[in-house]
């Protein structure tokens, strides 16, 4: 009884390790590949036309409501100490340092993470990664390298326009609808938000872009020759790349504090 | 086209069978030989071992001597650009169309000029009956013209080698027969090496200029094809007597190279 569950726990340990080792030399493989020539510039315009231009929508959608809401909660709190006109500082903070990066990187993982997973599970189950290798072109190179470079490039620039679109959102509640000044929203953005702060917050989607291809690639790869695997494959990719954007988040941040 | 070369495989581990069986082929440049098997034998395993797809526990795959288990990632490459596959689901690239599909190994892999590509790939197209398809994309062909594009992709860097895995599974019987007659017309014009797995018998027998039982991981009986037929082998015997009694495909009039699947 002891036994047996002392054993089902080292087998899971260890499949848990081998798993990480094997996804850590797919990332530095992509890496290699990424450096190597020939360099794929079409494949990855065309990942960036995917992963970002066609997540534009979304990324609007969701900062300029968590700008709104981010509005209506910080004057909520704020009112009780009288400082309504800290509002600028408080949304621009929240959103450049955290929301901005954690809520994008969540929103490409959903809309292009799982997409890139799917496509190349499929690719993996109807042959065409084989056939890559027959015809001596690499699927890391062709495939695996474009996206993961294209989500670091764009990363930072989903980011970008979330928080300013965030931040005009969080304007709009505050300003036009709960009578803030319009001069102490912007002058306490200004005043309390430094350099290191968007420094920072790019650094994050960089990060986290690398984290979303890496893992949704790697699952669509790796992904068994089912239907229902590839299923799986998509589930565990979203589930694996949200819930390592979180925790790599809280690390990122202790140490940029 | 090309000199004979000889060409030799020796490939252990088919299936992962526990012993250390050995598979060799030999003599068979620029013929048809086809391998015969139970479904989950691992004959497509076979295949892929003598591409580097796959790679043995143990044991060698011998290309024109060389030992392809110990090659690294980059001479494997020189190596494959002697073969091609066709897979068994054509394996075309969805997001390419059929022009682009058989243009792809010419765009990576050589320096050719756009015009030279677009007259090579045409050339290809039409050898495999799909002149004037070349703008569609693999979601809108049917299975049999799925498989004619990725021949053409297999053909189009003129390789010595093919490899076809079960090129005719889930084709209609006409289908079926179109397409393996297409297979031995086009290694007639360009004369290429046909490595084939299959379970189409009798069909097969028609086509093939030899054929291989792989039976538990080793091939058992390999003979030209009209010899095979009357193997002494049980099992074989047993294998290729379901159903019906073969009736070879001989005259040249049932070839009807060029229709469209």
């Amino acid at each position: 009884m002891v036994a047996s569950a002392v054993a089902g726990f080292g087998r899971t340990t260890l499949g848990l390790v081998g798993e990480m080792g094997r996804m850590m030399v797919f990332l530095i493989s992509t890496v290699a590949w990424m450096v190597r020539p020939p360099f794929r510039f079409l494949q990855v315009l065309k990942q960036i036309h995917f992963i970002g231009v066609k997540s534009l929508f979304v990324i609007v959608l969701t900062g300029a409501f968590t700008g709104m809401v981010l509005g209506l909660q910080g004057y909520y709190s704020l009112r009780k100490f009288g400082a309504e006109g800290w509002l600028g500082s408080a949304v621009a903070l929240s959103i450049i340092r955290e929301l901005g990066p954690v809520l994008s990187a969540l929103m490409v993982t959903g809309r292009a993470g799982s997409a890139m997973t799917a496509e190349i599970g499929i690719m993996r189950i109807t042959e065409q990664i084989d056939a890559l290798d027959t015809m001596a072109v690499n699927p890391m190179q062709y495939l695996i390298a474009p996206k993961v470079l294209a989500s670091v490039l764009i990363m930072p620039m989903l980011c970008s326009i979330f928080d300013l679109i965030g931040i005009y959102g969080g304007y709009l509640v505050g300003v036009e609808l709960l009578g803030v000044s319009s001069g102490a929203y912007t002058s306490s953005m200004e005043s309390s938000v430094e350099w290191k702060d968007v420094y920072g917050g790019f650094l994050k989607a960089i990060s986290f872009g690398v984290i979303v291809s890496w893992v949704c690639t790697y699952k669509g790869y790796n992904t068994t020759m089912s239907a229902e695997g590839l299923g799986t494959a998509t589930t565990e990719a979203v589930v694996l790349s949200s819930v390592l954007i979180l925790i790599w988040d809280y690390f990122v941040t202790s140490v940029l504090m | 086209m090309k000199t004979p070369l000889g060409q030799e495989f020796a490939a252990t581990k088919a299936a992962g069978a526990a012993s250390t069986p050995v598979i060799r082929l030999r003599g068979v440049e620029k013929k048809v030989t086809t391998v015969i098997g139970k479904s989950g034998g691992g004959k497509s395993v076979l295949l892929k071992h003598m591409i580097g797809l796959l790679k043995p526990d143990r044991g060698q795959v011998l290309v024109d001597e060389v030992d392809i288990t110990r090659l690294g990632s980059h001479e494997l490459n020189e190596v494959r650009k002697k073969f091609a596959m066709l897979f068994q689901s054509a394996a075309l690239f969805d997001s390419l169309n059929v022009f682009e599909n058989v243009a792809f190994p010419l765009r990576e892999k050589t320096k050719m000029k756009e015009a030279e590509i677009e007259r090579k790939v045409l050339e290809m197209l039409e050898a495999v009956g799909l002149t004037g398809m070349g703008h569609k994309f693999p979601a809108e062909l049917s299975g049999g013209m799925r498989k004619r594009a990725g021949l053409a992709r297999a053909l189009v860097m003129g390789p010595e080698i093919i490899l076809f895995d079960e090129p005719t599974t889930g084709l209609d019987p006409l289908l079926a027969r179109t397409i393996n007659d297409l297979i031995v017309e086009t290694q007639r014009k360009f004369g290429f090496t046909a490595v084939m797995v299959s379970h189409e018998i009798p069909e097969i027998f028609g086509i093939s200029d030899y054929v291989a039982m792989l039976l538990d991981g080793v091939i058992v009986e390999m003979a030209p094809s009209e010899e095979f037929q009357r193997t002494r082998h049980p099992a074989v015997r047993e294998f290729i007597a379901v159903g019906p009694r073969p009736e070879v495909v001989t005259s040249g009039e049932s070839r009807r190279p060029g229709t469209h699947a």
